[in-house]
């Protein structure tokens, strides 16, 4: 059951019970919906971004738990950030999925996720939202649609 | 029929997945391999290896004979007329594809309809959708009833004198619905349509005669059914193949051929270009003597009442919807343990050494029936018991006990 534990922390349930910045936004500038076709898991990300700074960030989707407390928990983090931040972020996160020793600093909430790494078929919940950070930011103003691959 | 004396003969069953014994409970995704099987793709290798209809030295009589004999062996299991009528295919999809592609097409015009229902996998919906817009036909659905099932009424009143073509699941790897094929034929026929059948999910457990069952095309894939991936075979009935188009072209199903035409091969060679599977048809082949050495009137029975003490088992517990009929149903049971999502629930399960199903199984359409995003599926075989279904309980208690 510790496997189990360590995947399902207490904290990650916590956001997926509660989750923050579950919504949408009227004036989100960047709309970025995307989906993992395996299993149905689906992501919309709205970020307000003005003057190189990520000021809002929603999402709303269907998906498991760690697909779910993930999006909670990137769209917290990444509120006043610059861009550039936001996309080191997510560098960050593809590093701890690999299983590397990453700090969050502030953000240590995201570090729960590290045990995600020891169940190779979930990380792709996991880095969905991230994903879709990564894509709104790169891509600018407007609406994008993706595919996980 | 003694499904423990039968899982002693599986090799991969007999491990461990994180600490307990491996409970297998994904068949309707694929099956696992007997020994029997997996000796019979190594004899070919080791023995017989060559290419087919080729070569005049004697390996190449030894594969000819053991690919064209496995050729006999799909004939008889499904009681078609003849070998002409069985085309090996990578799969079901293949198969599917081939009759939208290479029949659909030539047959279709403007204003025709196709007739499929929303519990149909991907493989025998988007085909259709593709044949449809390229034709410029009509794709209708027959409705489902609550319960999942389809009923005659709804076919009489959704095929019509302009449906060519009605194509249908015997049985839903999602509902476990078992079609009423026979009945749904006579309504086809009457009206002027083919009748084509996804048989991925009855051909492994079930008794298929297509002759009785009086069905045009038949579709099935062999690693479902104790077989190797990559090999399955389409039934059609042999006037049928005969309008139907190639639908690749290349060596082995040419006939004559010059410069700038060609001419094909007989029956069901002219379906069949480049070096075939033929080791995965030898498997198929032995996966059917295994089948039907067993018998499959008594797998069908064991899965029926081993679904029924699941059924029974899964009620009790609190929160655990079950979805498809309730009755006269296949060897599966898909699920959701309340608002747990499936990912989760088959990633406790997986903890616990027990293999589920969890997504939407390639029925997104049915998935927005169902109204959910996606399920979880215990789907069962010949070497399932009783002690797997007890395990799979205890594992969704516990499960349910951890996301309280």
């Amino acid at each position: 059951m510790s496997h189990l534990d360590d995947l399902y922390r207490r904290v990650i349930m916590d956001h997926y019970k509660t989750p923050r910045n579950r919504g949408t936004m009227d004036d989100g500038s960047v709309t970025v919906n995307l989906n993992n076709p395996t299993c149905g898991d689906r992501i919309s990300l709205q970020l307000q971004i003005e003057d190189g700074i990520v000021k809002n960030a929603k999402f709303s989707g269907e998906g498991c738990s760690i697909s779910m407390s993930s999006a909670s928990m990137m769209t917290d983090a990444v509120k006043g950030k610059t861009t550039e931040e936001a996309l080191s972020m997510a560098e960050k996160f593809s590093s701890l999925m690999k299983g590397e020793d990453v700090n969050f600093d502030e953000y240590e909430d995201i570090e729960a996720l590290s045990g995600v790494n020891k169940f190779p078929a979930r990380i792709k919940c996991a880095t969905l939202a991230w994903n879709a950070l990564r894509k709104g930011v790169e891509n600018g103003q407007g609406q994008h649609e993706g595919i996980e691959q | 029929m003694d499904p423990i004396a039968l899982k002693a003969e599986f090799p991969i069953l007999h491990q461990e997945i994180n600490g307990h014994p491996l409970v297998y409970l994904d068949n309707a995704a694929t099956t696992q391999k007997p020994r029997v099987v997996l000796d019979a793709i190594r004899k070919y290798y080791e023995w017989d290896n060559a290419n087919v209809h080729r070569g005049v030295h004697t390996l190449g009589s030894r594969a000819t004979d053991a690919y064209e004999g496995a050729r006999e062996k799909v004939a008889r299991f499904l009681n078609a007329a003849s070998t002409r009528e069985i085309i090996f295919t990578r799969g079901t999809t293949t198969a599917l594809n081939m009759v939208a592609s290479g029949y659909a097409r030539s047959v279709l015009r403007e204003g025709d309809e196709i007739v499929i229902t929303p519990m149909e996998h991907h493989s025998n919906l988007i085909p259709w959708q593709q044949a449809a817009k390229a034709t410029g036909s009509t794709l209708k659905y027959i409705p489902l009833q609550p319960d999942g099932t389809v009923s005659l009424e709804d076919v009489e009143k959704t095929v019509t004198e302009q449906t060519k073509i009605v194509s249908i699941t015997y049985v839903s790897n999602v509902l476990g619905t078992v079609n009423p094929i026979a009945e749904i034929a006579k309504i086809a026929h009457r009206k002027g349509a083919v009748l084509v059948v996804d048989g991925a999910q009855s051909t492994p457990h079930l008794k298929v005669d297509v002759r009785a069952l009086d069905v045009d095309f038949y579709a099935f894939s062999g690693h479902k059914m104790c077989g190797p991936t990559g090999i399955g075979a389409l039934y059609g009935k042999s006037q049928l193949l005969e309008r139907m188009e190639p639908v690749e072209y290349g060596g082995e199903m040419i006939d004559f051929v010059e410069l700038y035409d060609s001419t094909w091969k007989d029956l069901p060679w002219k379906f069949e270009g480049g070096t075939p599977i033929i080791a995965g048809a030898v498997g198929l082949g032995a996966a059917i003597d295994f089948l039907e050495q067993i018998g499959l009137q008594q797998i069908d029975a064991h899965e029926k009442k081993l679904t029924r003490y699941a059924m029974e088992r899964l009620s009790a517990i609190d929160d655990l919807k079950i979805y498809g009929p309730r009755e006269e149903r296949a060897g599966l049971v898909t699920f959701n343990l309340g608002d747990v999502h499936p990912h989760d629930v088959a990633t406790v399960l997986d903890t616990y050494g027990i293999a589920v199903r969890a997504g939407h199984h390639c029925c997104q359409p049915l998935m927005r029936w169902l109204e959910v995003s996606a399920t979880a599926r215990a789907s069962f075989y010949l070497y399932n018991t009783e002690q797997d279904v007890d395990r799979l309980v205890d594992a969704l208690v516990k499960t349910k006990e951890f996301f309280g």
